[in-house]
């Protein structure tokens, strides 16, 4: 029997350890060690550099941007799709089929299309406008990581509204609740485990983002993904960008710790 | 110019090298290389064989036939993409290469290494076909000519729309004209990206004055408000879609663009650039140096040179080619850049490691600006 169940867990044994508890491992042994192979806590500290400082900030800009938009737009249309039962299957998969073209060929098909010579700018100019600068701009980044993240903010709020009992609902309004003290006191709270698993679904891939913002902010902006990137490829010191790796690392564990306490202290005032 | 010194990559890359090397070695057998497959296992003890390693599409192959036809030797034809798949596949030994031809860095890095074999110059009889000044251009990166053979050059430059630029295009100071806020492509890459403020400087490119950087850096920091993107090889596309009405590319890219655009056109400017070379070269796995040097004479022929060079048309160091062109050929600034540019192109030489990490340094204070 024991024996049994090793057999079934191996596969997801030999995945974990080779692809996740590995490279884990490689990345703190590069960050925590130099050139000569001493311990040290340098390629850590190198966070406070300015320049790395900054494209902190700046990937938290946009990450935070990205997340709220997506939060924003997805929220009532989450609930407007939980609420009607026809159409809402064909919305969602309009926002699902997307997903299954590779990411990148979308980010390089949304730069066609705002391009200063791009579709937009085309429908533009029939009308007399003249070309607008779109692309290669904290904006265009913004607009890609959007695009590429919304659908992983509706599937868990839909999901999570989709579970909200209608009874709940009914028994409030026979009871003389307005539709605003409904949303405020029923409808939010019972679905924040759907806002929190969003924003943590749509936070994490945009902090840690750079291939968007070299297609789309035309290598303009300098994002902490982009920092680690080029101490990889282009500076070939790994040690530093391992460091950096495992310092955006910590920063987002802090983020979904405060995340989930926040979720579960929601879920238990109820 | 980049150093590759790691452990883990290393070993990952003569794994790779390793395998595209069988792959590659197998392919050539049952290649369009049909007729000379065999000659891979006849290289060791025949003689009448050559395995020449060049860049992809980089040579007209009909200069090769008629080279296997007038000196009866059989020649392995290779190709690769960039200079670092060459040094791989070099590197892993599956093909014993005689000749090579790649790009000024590499050559300069295999020479330190010693693995490049002295040329006997005195074996070829179309050498005085050079022209002088290339030859002294390619001292930069080989001190007296010993180890390489130019074979095709080339330079950076403006490439620019006729169409959105109505002046003379002729100096780098039109990259910080805010007349073409947005408008303007520099170089992703740090070495392109500063030679831009140092050249309209009159400065050398391989400065290694701190000064002389950090200045560039401030100009290229006032110049970044103005500028559309920082590219590599999509800044070809983006301006045959007119996207930008300036851009700094590289002559060979330059010639594809205004093949598939011609609203566009290229300038070297007159404070001067970067010029480089492709060259060939014995590397020291040669084992038939008497063919491969009648190979590099066949190719400094100057009906061969004038062969290849209408194939590839990238600026020949010929001198007898050149003599010959029309005119118009002549002015044609993507391949041949007026004099006085040229007289204040450099080619780049390698700074040394701390000079890179210099380097690297102002890099990211610019991005990160």
């Amino acid at each position: 029997m024991k024996s049994k169940r090793i057999c079934l867990t191996a596969p997801y044994l030999v995945w974990s350890v080779g692809f996740i508890v590995l490279p884990l491992v490689i990345v703190l042994v590069y960050g925590l060690t130099n050139d000569n192979g001493n311990l040290t806590l340098a390629n850590l500290a190198a966070i406070a550099d300015p320049i790395h400082l900054s494209a902190l900030g700046q990937s938290l800009l946009i990450a935070f941007g990205s997340t709220a938009i997506s939060l924003i737009v997805c929220y009532p249309l989450a609930y407007i799709l939980s609420r009607s039962h026809q159409s809402s299957r064909l919305v969602i998969m309009l926002f699902v089929l997307p997903m299954w073209i590779n990411f990148m060929l979308r980010i390089l098909a949304l730069q066609m299309v705002l391009a200063n010579t791009g579709i937009i700018n085309t429908v533009l100019g029939f009308f007399g406008i003249p070309a607008q600068h779109l692309l290669y701009n904290r904006r265009a980044i913004l607009i890609g990581m959007t695009y590429d993240y919304l659908p992983f903010m509706l599937l868990p709020l839909y999901n999570a509204m989709c579970r909200i009992d209608r009874d709940l609902i009914d028994a409030a309004a026979d009871l003389g609740a307005g539709r605003f003290v409904i949303f405020r006191k029923i409808v939010l709270p019972l679905s924040m485990p759907g806002v929190i698993s969003g924003i943590i679904m749509v936070f994490i891939p945009s902090i840690s983002e750079f291939a968007i913002a070299d297609i789309l902010g035309g290598s303009k902006i300098l994002l902490i993904g982009n920092v680690i990137e080029q101490e990889f490829s282009l500076t070939n010191n790994w040690h530093l960008g391992s460091g950096l790796s495992v310092v955006l690392m910590i920063f987002i564990f802090i983020s979904m710790a405060i995340m989930n306490r926040r979720g579960e202290s929601e879920v238990q005032a109820l | 110019m980049m150093k590759r010194k790691n452990r883990l990559r290393c070993s990952g890359i003569l794994l790779a090298a390793a395998l595209t090397a069988g792959i590659c070695g197998c392919g050539a057998k049952t290649g369009e290389n049909g007729e000379s497959g065999a000659s891979v296992q006849g290289a060791a003890s025949g003689d009448k064989t050559l395995v020449v390693f060049n860049y992809g599409d980089y040579i007209d192959k009909e200069t090769i036939r008629m080279f296997e036809e007038e000196t009866g030797i059989q020649v392995e034809y290779e190709q690769y993409v960039t200079p670092e798949d060459m040094y791989t596949k070099y590197q892993a030994g599956a093909i014993p290469y005689d000749l090579i031809c790649t790009s000024d860095y590499m050559i300069e890095k295999m020479i330190s290494a010693g693995q490049v074999k002295k040329l006997d110059k005195s074996a070829m009889q179309y050498y005085d076909n050079l022209d002088p000044t290339y030859l002294k251009f390619c001292e930069a990166f080989d001190p007296g000519n010993e180890y390489a053979v130019p074979y095709f050059w080339g330079t950076v430059g403006i490439c620019y729309n006729t169409e959105l630029v109505d002046e003379k295009v002729d100096s780098w100071s039109i990259l910080w004209d805010k007349k073409y806020t947005d408008e303007i492509i520099m170089e992703n890459s740090m070495r392109d990206a500063f030679l831009v403020p140092l050249k309209l400087d009159g400065l050398s490119l391989n400065t290694t004055k701190p000064g002389d950087l950090n200045r560039a850096l401030d100009q290229l920091k006032e110049q970044k408000s103005i500028v559309m993107a920082y590219m590599v090889d999509e800044s070809r596309d983006a301006m045959i879609a007119g996207d930008a009405a300036l851009g700094v590319i590289y002559s060979g890219d330059a010639t594809a663009a205004i093949d598939a655009n011609d609203r566009l056109a290229y300038v070297v400017p007159k404070e001067g650039s970067n010029i480089w070379f492709d060259c060939w070269f014995l590397p020291d796995s040669c084992q038939h140096e008497e063919n491969a040097l009648k190979f590099i004479d066949f190719m400094n022929r100057e009906d061969i040179a004038a062969m290849n060079f209408d194939y590839v048309y990238y600026g020949t160091p010929n001198k007898a080619v050149y003599d010959k062109l029309d005119e118009e050929t002549k002015a044609d600034q993507t391949v041949f850049p007026s004099e006085e540019a040229l007289s204040h192109c450099e080619v780049y030489s390698y700074l040394g490691a701390e000079m890179e990490e210099y380097y690297n340094r102002l890099w990211k204070e610019l991005k990160a600006y």
